[in-house]
C-alpha cells in the first residue's frame, strides 16, 4: 500500500504507447497498400526510355524494362540480378515478356530510332522502323525529318477507320442482328399459332433486314479496304524484317525521343483510353469504361435499394415492435446476418432471386421468348437487377444497425416535443425523427456501398461477365437493361490476374485495375459524404 | 436556496371566474413497474388559475404532470389506480384519443426542446400535425403564439432561419409559443426556467402571469420563489405522497403541515 502510493506518476500512462503502436501499424498497412497500388497503378500509363541491350550471348533485345529482382538461387550476400523486359512481338518472339541475367547484360544504349508501337492484335511491339508505305504509295525512309509526322498522320488514319468499322460491326450491325431475332421469335410464334396475316409481314420483314445486313457487312469491308495500303517496314532486335500494317497500330511513339512534355500527353492518352474505352485482347489492353459504369450503376442501384427496405425495417424494429425475447432472436440474427460470408448470398441470390424470382418473371411476362427462342431466358439468368438485390441483401444489417442507431440517438426531448404538439407516432417518425437521423442513415448507407462496391464472389454467380457484349444502358426503350449482364472492376481484376492466358500482361493492368476500383469506391463515398454533411449543416447544434 | 419564509414575496391571487375543479385528480397512484411513484393524490386544479407543484427530487411531482398529458404512456411497464379528469372528462376514458388529449393539454419542458427546423415551422408544428395547410392561418398563429410568448419582436425578422440559432432562453419561450399555437386548454410547464439565467428566467415568469388569463398553468418548479412568485395555488409533495395543497399564500405563510414548513424554509429537501 505504502509503496505503491509513493509515487506521483500516474500509473498505466505507458499503455498510451501500447495503443498508439496498434494505430501505427493499422495506419502504415493502409499508406502501404494505397501507395503499392497507386505507384503501380500509375506508371503503367507512363513511357520510360526504351534500351536496346547486347547480351552475352550475342543476342540483342529491344524492350521496355518491367521488373527487375533477385535471381533465385544467388546468395544473399552477393545478390544477382535479373531483367524482365518486355520486347513485345508476340507473335515472332512467342512471348512479350523476357528474362535476362544482369550479369550478361554487356550494354545498354538508348538509340533515337527505337519505335514503341501499341497494336491492335498481339500486344506491343519495340522495332526499329525502316521506312513507312504510305497509303498514296510514297515510300519516307526513317532518315527524312518528315518520317515521324508523316508515321502520326497514318496512324490518326488508321484509328478514324477503325472507329468507323467498329461502329458499323458493333453498333448497326448489332442493332440489325438484335431486330433480327425479335423478327425471328415472332416468325416462328406467327408460324406456331398459324396467324396467316402476321406471317408474310414478318418474313418480309426479315429479307429486308437480311439485305440491310449484306449492305452493312460490305459496307465494313469497304472501310477496312480503304486504309488497308499503308505499311511500316521495320526490323526487329534480331535485324529481322517486320511489314506491320498501319490498321494494327493504336499508338506509336519514340520512348528516347520523347521529351517529358510529349510523355506527358502519351501518359494522358493512354489513361484516357483506359478510363474511357472498351477492353481490347482479352481485356488486358484498352480501356475499362464498361466495367466502371457497370459497378457505378450496379452500386447505385444497391443502394436505392437497401436505403428504404433497411430504414423502414429499422423504423419498425425500433419505433413500433415490442420489447420482449422476439425482438432481440430479430435483432441477433439481423447482427449475424452481417457476418455471412458474401459467397453465401451470391447462393442464395441465384437459387432464389435468379432461379425462383427471375424464372417467374420469365413464366410470366416473357413466356413467348422462352417458347420461340430455344428458351433463351431474359431475367431468368444472371444480370444487373440480381447483382444489385443480391448486395442490397447483403449490405442491409449495415443499414438497419445504423438506421437504429441514428433513431435511438435522436434526443427523448425531440421525440417528447412532437408528441406532445399533438403528434401522431407516425408523423413524429416523419417530421422528426428521419430528418433528425438522415446523417446517420447516411452514414450507414455510405458503409453499404463501400461494402457492396468492392464485393466480387456473389456477383460472379449472379450476373456479372469477363466480357459484356452491351452496356446495360443505350438508347432503345426501356434505356436501362436490368436483365443484362455486365462488367465489374472488382471482378475484372479476378478476371486478369488468374484468368488471363498472358499473366506478365496483365500484371500492370490488374494494378491500375485495382486502383481505378479505389478510386471509384472513394469518389462514390465522397459523394455521399458530402451529402451527408449538407444535412448534417441543416441540423447543426443539434444533439447527434 | 434562502432558508427564510419572511423573505418570500407573495402575490396575492386574484380569484378569477372558472370551474374549481377543472383538472380534478381523484385517489391517483402510479407505477414504474413494481415501484410506487405516486400514491392517493387527490386535488383539484381550478381553470385558469397557475398551480405550482413543488417537492425535493424524486417525489413525484413531474410524473403527476407528464400524467396529465399522458406522456408517461411512452415508459414501459406504467400502471395506474383512481381517476384524472379535465372538465369533467376522464383523461383514461377510452373513446379519448391521446392525441386530442394532448392537443388540448401543451407541455413545456424542462430542456427546451426545439425542432432543427426553422422558427417559424417550430411554432406552427402543432397546427401542422393537425392538417392545417392554409398559409394565412398559419402565419397568423405563428405572429400570435410568438407576440403571446414574448418573442414577436426578437425574431419576426428570422422566422425562416433555424430554431437552433436561438438564445437559451430564447428558445425556451419558442418552446413555449410552440405549445400555445394550437390553443390549448391547459399548459404544463415542468421546470422551464432552470437551464436559464435569471433575466430569462424573469421574462418567463412574465409570461405565465399573462398567459393564465386564457390557460390553466400547472408548473413544477424547484425553486421556492419561483412558486411563489408565480403561482395561485401550490402542491408540496414528499415520496410520492400529497403532503399539502392549499392556496400559495398559506402554504408559503401558514403551513398546517411541519414538512412542509421544513421544505420550504430549507431545513431538508
Amino acid at each position: 500500500m505504502a509503496s505503491s502510493s509513493d509515487s506521483n506518476t500516474p500509473r498505466g500512462e505507458a499503455w498510451v504507447w501500447f495503443t498508439g503502436l496498434g494505430l501505427i501499424i493499422g495506419l502504415g498497412m493502409v499508406i502501404g497498400l494505397l501507395s503499392l497500388v497507386l505507384v503501380n497503378g500509375i506508371t503503367v500509363f507512363w513511357a520510360p526510355p526504351v534500351p536496346v541491350a547486347q547480351i552475352d550471348d550475342g543476342r540483342t533485345v529491344i524492350g521496355q524494362l518491367a521488373q527487375r529482382r533477385i535471381r533465385a538461387g544467388s546468395l544473399a550476400n552477393a545478390p544477382q540480378y535479373e531483367r524482365q523486359y518486355q520486347v513485345g512481338l508476340r507473335e515472332l518472339n512467342g512471348n512479350s515478356y523476357l528474362w535476362v541475367d544482369e550479369a550478361k547484360v554487356k550494354t545498354e544504349t538508348f538509340p533515337a530510332d527505337v519505335l514503341g508501337l501499341e497494336r491492335v492484335e498481339h500486344g506491343p511491339a519495340f522495332v526499329r522502323p525502316q521506312a513507312l508505305r504510305k497509303s498514296d504509295g510514297k515510300v519516307i525512309p526513317i532518315t527524312d525529318p518528315a518520317f515521324e509526322s508523316a508515321l502520326q498522320a497514318e496512324v490518326s488514319a488508321a484509328v478514324v477507320v477503325r472507329e468507323k468499322f467498329e461502329e458499323i460491326t458493333r453498333h448497326r450491325i448489332g442493332d440489325v442482328n438484335r431486330e433480327m431475332d425479335e423478327a425471328r421469335v415472332a416468325l416462328r410464334r406467327a408460324e406456331d399459332l398459324k396467324l396467316a396475316d402476321e406471317i408474310p409481314v414478318l418474313r418480309r420483314q426479315i429479307d429486308g433486314l437480311e439485305e440491310r445486313f449484306v449492305l452493312l457487312k460490305a459496307e465494313a469491308q469497304k472501310v477496312v479496304n480503304s486504309g488497308a495500303v499503308a505499311t511500316l517496314d521495320s526490323k526487329d532486335a534480331a535485324g529481322r524484317a517486320v511489314v506491320i500494317p498501319l490498321t494494327q497500330i493504336v499508338r506509336a511513339w519514340f520512348p528516347n525521343r520523347l521529351d517529358t512534355w510529349g510523355r506527358t500527353q502519351l501518359f494522358a492518352s493512354r489513361l484516357g483510353e483506359f478510363i474511357f474505352h472498351e477492353p481490347r485482347e482479352a481485356n488486358t489492353e484498352g480501356g475499362l469504361m464498361p466495367a466502371i459504369f457497370g459497378t457505378l450503376v450496379m452500386t447505385v442501384f444497391m443502394s436505392l435499394l437497401v436505403t428504404p427496405f433497411g430504414v423502414i425495417t429499422a423504423i419498425y424494429l425500433r419505433e413500433y415492435a415490442q420489447n420482449g425475447p422476439i425482438l432481440r432472436i430479430v435483432r441477433i440474427s439481423v447482427n449475424n446476418l452481417a457476418g455471412v460470408p458474401s459467397i453465401v448470398f451470391g447462393v442464395f441470390g441465384l437459387g432464389f432471386f435468379v432461379y425462383v424470382l427471375g424464372g417467374s418473371i420469365d413464366q410470366l411476362f416473357f413466356s413467348d421468348q422462352l417458347k420461340y427462342n430455344n428458351n433463351t431466358p431474359v431475367f431468368g439468368t444472371g444480370g444487373l437487377l440480381w447483382c444489385s438485390l443480391t448486395l442490397a441483401l447483403m449490405t442491409l444489417p449495415v443499414v438497419i444497425v445504423a438506421t437504429e442507431e441514428a433513431l435511438s440517438a435522436v434526443p427523448r426531448g425531440m421525440r417528447e416535443a412532437s408528441l406532445a404538439s399533438g403528434a401522431s407516432k407516425w408523423q413524429t417518425i416523419r417530421d422528426i425523427l428521419l430528418p433528425a437521423s438522415a446523417p446517420g442513415i447516411l452514414t450507414g448507407v455510405i458503409l453499404a456501398m463501400a461494402r457492396g462496391a468492392g464485393e466480387v464472389a456473389p456477383l460472379m454467380l449472379v450476373g456479372v461477365v469477363k466480357l459484356a457484349p452491351t452496356l446495360p444502358f443505350d438508347t432503345v426503350a426501356p434505356f436501362l437493361h436490368m436483365d443484362r449482364k455486365f462488367m465489374h472492376l472488382g471482378f475484372h481484376v479476378y478476371d486478369l490476374g488468374f484468368q488471363s492466358p498472358d499473366s506478365d500482361a496483365a500484371r500492370p493492368m490488374v494494378f491500375a485495375t485495382t486502383l481505378l476500383l479505389i478510386a471509384l469506391v472513394v469518389t462514390l463515398n465522397i459523394g455521399a459524404i458530402w451529402i451527408r454533411n449538407r444535412l448534417r449543416a441543416r441540423f447543426k447544434g443539434a444533439a447527434f | 436556496m434562502n432558508p427564510s419564509t419572511s423573505r418570500i414575496q407573495v402575490r396575492p391571487s386574484a380569484e378569477r371566474e372558472g370551474r374549481k375543479d377543472y383538472i380534478s385528480i381523484r385517489d391517483y397512484g402510479f407505477w414504474y413497474g413494481q415501484k410506487k411513484a405516486l400514491d392517493a393524490i387527490s386535488l383539484d386544479i381550478p381553470e385558469r388559475q397557475v398551480v405550482a407543484f413543488i417537492g425535493p427530487s424524486g417525489c413525484g411531482k413531474s410524473t403527476l404532470l407528464r400524467n396529465l398529458n399522458r406522456m408517461n404512456d411512452l415508459v414501459d411497464g406504467i400502471s395506474h389506480e383512481g381517476d384524472i379528469t379535465i372538465n369533467g372528462r376522464s383523461i383514461y376514458d377510452p373513446g379519448l384519443e391521446v392525441i386530442s388529449l394532448r392537443r388540448r393539454v401543451g407541455m413545456v419542458f424542462q430542456k427546451s426542446n426545439p425542432f432543427p427546423k426553422s422558427v417559424y415551422e417550430n411554432v406552427v408544428f402543432a397546427l401542422r400535425v393537425m392538417g392545417v395547410r392554409d398559409r394565412s392561418i398559419l402565419d397568423e398563429a405563428c405572429e400570435t403564439s410568438l407576440r403571446k410568448a414574448a418573442l414577436w419582436d426578437e425574431v419576426k425578422d428570422r422566422l425562416q432561419d433555424s430554431a437552433l440559432g436561438l438564445s437559451g432562453g430564447q428558445m425556451q419561450r419558442l418552446c413555449i409559443a410552440r405549445a400555445i399555437a394550437n390553443r390549448p386548454e391547459i399548459l404544463l410547464m415542468d421546470e422551464p426556467c432552470s437551464a436559464l439565467d435569471p433575466i430569462a428566467t424573469g421574462k418567463i415568469e412574465e409570461l405565465i402571469h399573462e398567459l393564465k388569463e386564457q390557460f390553466t398553468i400547472v408548473i413544477v418548479t424547484h425553486s421556492m420563489q419561483q412558486a411563489a412568485r408565480v403561482s395561485d395555488r401550490t402542491a408540496f409533495f414528499y415520496l410520492g405522497k400529497q403532503i399539502e395543497y392549499d392556496t400559495t399564500e398559506k402554504i408559503f405563510m401558514n403551513p398546517s403541515q411541519a414538512q412542509t414548513e421544513a421544505y420550504i424554509s430549507g431545513r431538508f429537501g
